[in-house]
């Protein structure tokens, strides 16, 4: 009895959760209106004209801040044009697609970010994803749940039709070769079926991204991600998770419903260009993170030591959001990744703005990509960038200081309600 | 015919013949301390893993307590408890990486293994063999009592910081990411576990392969032994491997080596790559033994032999064989080549064509006999289904250009719980129910036995089934807190939780009424069906059995 009285009483804390979340949650729904409050740090760092030289290189704390995104000491910067789009307030690029872009279509789900209550897969909105989410939705889902239902449909035959009752006297049979000779071949010839499509999909998804594709360098730190672009003058983004509204401090800037759902918005999203191959390359400054977006069926792991390469196409702009899916310490869970999705020449503005440079008449996609802390650098020289040191730090406390966001982020109260 | 189809008749004149020595046991503290007997080392490791279960199994609730709802409700106020005083933000979501990684590794090393390998396969190995005992039964002592000395590391380690490194422990967030002492404890609790493994493997080897009574052959070995030898095997090629990668870990870790530091020419992915050589036979040797108890259980309650026996014996074989040369189907995000992937996608799935042997035997058994559904058999049912359903995701993840979305998301952990805590779990339950009446001498209540199956059957699947769902939403595992929109899922498999834990209630309450007020049990409660040596012997059996070998025909 006692113990059924514990468990009682985990329901009934369970519950006590559930009410105390629920007030929670309704306390932030007032958030979404409160868009003013983060006009501070970015306006005075985006400097659209700042020169790319700016080395945003890694250790250099002091680097021009063309990618701080908290810091509370430019709060009386320059307001940003309108105020109440928070994607142009962070680096004064023009205006992006708004979360709106990304609202539930007609079958009730969401792109880009996960659906509550949603059976499937989210939406794909690439070439291999789609071609992935076919071969998932209409081949291996429907095969698994033909064989669960056909082993549960022999079981309930067995058990009805040879109960004790019904059947009092057992078989001696123990071998019929013809059956057992079947029930090898059978799913030696279902699983060659299911072989040749994924077989496909992973020569697919491994053809390497063309010449002229944008490459994106994504490196994980302890706990945020940075991004390059080393085809556009090697600009570096720092995405941090967005707090919510009573988690900042004063000053700092809190998400709002504009910037994402909460766990997923970062302060600075990372722009890519629709219809343009992505070629994304992955690295890591301190333990191994690992950088996904669902919506593209893309997962890769960040490595210390080590650059993982693959390309992906974004059919469709929008915003898409992923979280880290590598377990890399405590604050695993609050380095996501929000990647805005736009057209060429919306991204060639926001380049623009970020202080970077289109790659004029040379396909910078056949530059060679050096290896983290290999002898000098071959590609663009003038753009005097140069790549952070891969290989993580041999301290003990793994946290490397390559960009200025750490250091923010470090100091802050997280994104937990405690 | 396979099967080992004897008559208790033959075995009677020598058992009772020796009932006085037979029953001369040593003193509490000789028997239970410093036990050499099978039965007794059997009965201990099974109390351990029961304990050790309880503990795992409460940590598990810790978690879906905190997941039950978007943000984080708990991790601080259990972090001051844990440690005292205000702890940071870091510290207390440092202490969700000690509590998954303390659930896996309890559940892996010290339930699942010491109560499959250690309880069920000391208890009845030598038995179904005809021998008295095992080959080295001190060896036997020392492989459980080093289990005592692991266990209490990882349950000290949280007290000194806490290894927040997962179970898999992957470098560097294991090498330089985690300072203090708490992960070389883990460390060091591994090495003894796995010394006490590797023993006991040598031993169950060297017992079935030298001490199988007269005339039981090979082909003539009950199925419950072929899973165990084959186990043996397992663990004895794999976890060396484990061993090396784990010093490998400590020396990075306090002696400046770089095997897995890049800085110092090493690659933290060699280490995944040892650990996978080692952790996917570890699946098998969690599951194989749930196989050989699962055949037992359906030829018996049937009154069938076991349909295709042999092809039965060498399906476990081919799955241990396999089974070392599909690691890397973990690590399909770690950026592997192209050839790497298709490779490792296409031996994954040759798995699943002896393992749908091995489903299909069961329901050939089944087919045709005369089946009573007493309590090990619903929870040997039910196994094979919750085994395929888990099964049948496998073959969805060994795909590596579908893994890149479900890797490292609910999809995996909902895969391996419904062959773990599904499969794994259940029968180790079957094999508990069926065998508690031997192992005490009492029955177990029926009522309750079948009450804890739909109890707990209900709540493991309103737990682990909408974790498909969430992993097809792209949920990441190891989160404490999560995007609202996975809160309908979470809530729900926070409620299964509930449920199962009333079913645990009821599986207590069973054990503890069974032992004290049990009605006792007779040589073969199960009837005809039974025809395995144990059933030959009184309830419980004698201390030593089979002083004069039985001779099998």
């Amino acid at each position: 009895m006692r113990t059924q009285g514990l468990t009682q009483g985990l329901t009934r804390g369970l519950k006590g959760t559930a009410i105390a979340i629920g007030v929670a949650l309704a306390a932030m729904g007032g958030v979404g209106t409160a868009a003013p409050a983060q006009t501070t740090p970015q306006a005075a760092a985006a400097k659209p004209s700042a020169p790319a030289t700016g080395t945003p290189a890694a250790g250099t704390a002091a680097a021009p801040a063309n990618t701080s995104n908290l810091a509370p000491t430019t709060a009386a910067a320059t307001p940003p044009a309108n105020p109440s789009s928070p994607q142009l307030a962070m680096d004064g690029a023009p205006v992006l697609s708004s979360i709106d872009a990304n609202r539930a279509g007609p079958d009730g789900r969401n792109i880009g970010r996960p659906t509550d209550g949603m059976f499937d897969i989210q939406p794909q909105v690439t070439r291999n994803g789609r071609f992935a989410y076919w071969f998932h939705n209409s081949i291996l889902f429907p095969l698994i749940t033909a064989i669960s239902l056909f082993v549960l449909i022999l079981l309930v035959v067995v058990v009805v039709r040879f109960r004790r009752a019904a059947n009092p006297i057992p078989s001696k049979t123990s071998h019929n070769t013809f059956i057992e000779v079947i029930w090898t071949a059978v799913p030696v010839l279902i699983l060659a079926a299911i072989a040749l499509p994924s077989i496909g999909l992973l020569r697919a998804q491994f053809k390497p991204a063309p010449a002229g594709a944008v490459t994106l360098k994504a490196i994980g730190n302890q706990w945020y991600w940075t991004y390059q672009y080393p085809d556009h003058g090697g600009f570096e983004i720092t995405a941090n998770m967005l707090k919510e509204k009573d988690q900042v401090v004063p000053g700092e800037r809190a998400r709002t419903d504009a910037d994402g759902p909460r766990l997923l918005a970062t302060d600075n999203r990372i722009v890519l260009p629709v219809g343009v191959p992505i070629r994304l390359i992955t690295t890591s400054n301190d333990v191994i993170h690992s950088w996904a977006v669902p919506a593209f069926w893309i997962k890769l792991d960040a490595i210390p030591g080590r650059l993982n390469e693959t390309s992906f196409t974004i059919e469709r702009p929008g915003l898409y959001f992923g979280q880290c899916s590598e377990l890399c310490g405590p604050r695993h869970a609050f380095m996501p990744i929000a990647v805005e999705a736009v057209a060429p020449a919306q991204f060639a503005a926001w380049v623009r703005a970020k202080g970077g440079t289109m790659p004029g008449a040379r396909a910078p996609s056949e530059k060679v990509i050096p290896q983290p802390g290999a002898e000098g650098h071959p590609a663009a020289p003038a753009e005097g960038f140069k790549v952070p040191a891969a290989g993580p730090n041999p301290g003990t406390a793994a946290t490397p200081a390559p960009s200025q966001g750490a250091t923010n982020n470090r100091t802050g109260a997280g994104n937990a309600g405690l | 015919m396979t099967d080992t189809a004897l008559h208790p008749s033959a075995f009677q004149a020598h058992d009772h013949g020796h009932h006085d020595h037979a029953e001369h046991k040593p003193a509490f503290f000789a028997r239970w301390f410093m036990s050499t007997n099978h039965k007794d080392i059997g009965t201990l490791y099974l109390i351990f893993a029961i304990v050790a279960g309880i503990i795992g199994g409460a940590i598990s609730g810790l978690m879906r307590a905190e997941l039950a709802h978007p943000g984080i409700q708990y991790l601080g106020t259990w972090a001051r408890l844990l440690h005292g005083g205000e702890q940071s933000l870091d510290q207390s979501l440092h202490l969700w990486n000690v509590l998954i990684t303390a659930h896996g590794l309890i559940m892996v090393f010290f339930m699942v293994m010491p109560a499959m390998i250690g309880g069920f396969g000391n208890w009845f190995v030598p038995i179904m063999i005809g021998a008295p005992d095992m080959a080295f039964p001190r060896m036997n002592n020392i492989s459980f009592w080093l289990l005592i000395p692991a266990f209490t590391l990882l349950l000290a380690s949280p007290f000194l910081g806490g290894a927040g490194v997962g179970w898999t422990a992957y470098a560097p967030l294991s090498t330089y990411g985690e300072p203090g002492p708490s992960v070389d404890m883990a460390i060091l609790s591994l090495h003894l576990a796995g010394a006490s493994s590797i023993m006991g493997a040598i031993n169950f080897i060297t017992t079935i392969f030298n001490m199988r009574a007269p005339g039981m052959t090979l082909h003539k070995m009950p199925l419950f032994v072929w899973s165990v030898l084959v186990t043996a095997f397992l663990l004895l090629l794999s976890l060396p491997v484990l061993a090396a990668a784990i010093t490998m870990l400590l020396t990075d870790r306090n002696f400046g080596t770089t095997f897995f530091d890049p800085a110092g020419g090493g690659d933290p992915v060699l280490y995944q790559h040892l650990f996978w050589f080692f952790g996917h036979p570890e699946v098998y040797i969690m599951i194989l033994p749930g196989f050989g108890i699962i055949s037992q259980i359906i030829a018996t309650f049937s009154r069938k032999p076991v349909f295709g026996y042999l092809g039965m014996a060498y399906a476990m074989v081919a799955i241990g064989v396999v089974g070392f040369v599909v690691w890397a189907h973990h690590m399909f995000a770690t950026g592997l080549s192209v050839n790497t992937k298709m490779y490792f996608t296409a031996a994954t799935m040759v798995i699943a064509v002896p393992t749908g042997i091995k489903i299909f035997s069961w329901i050939a058994t089944m087919w045709g006999g005369s089946i009573s559904f007493k309590t090990p058999m619903v929870w040997a049912i039910g196994f094979i289904f919750m085994f395929t359903v888990g099964g049948v995701t496998g073959v969805v993840l060994a795909n590596g250009g579908v893994d890149d979305y479900m890797q490292d998301t609910y999809y995996v952990v909902a895969h391996f719980h419904y062959v773990l805590s599904l499969g794994a779990v259940f029968a180790l339950f079957a094999g508990f129910y069926y065998w508690f009446p031997k192992m005490s001498g009492k029955m177990y209540s029926e009522f309750l036995g079948q009450l804890h199956f739909w109890v707990f059957f209900v709540g493991v699947n309103v737990l682990f089934f909408p974790m498909h769902f969430l992993g097809l939403q792209g949920m990441p595992r190891r989160y404490p807190d999560y995007p609202d929109a996975y809160a309908t899922w979470n809530a729900m498999a926070s409620h299964g939780y509930e449920i199962m834990t009333v079913g645990m209630v009821i599986f207590f309450v069973n054990v503890i009424w069974s032992l004290i007020a049990g009605k006792k049990a007779d040589d073969n409660p199960w009837g005809e069906g039974a025809t395995t040596l144990e059933w030959t012997l009184s309830s419980p059996p004698p201390y030593h059995q089979f002083e004069t070998l039985p001779r099998i025909d």
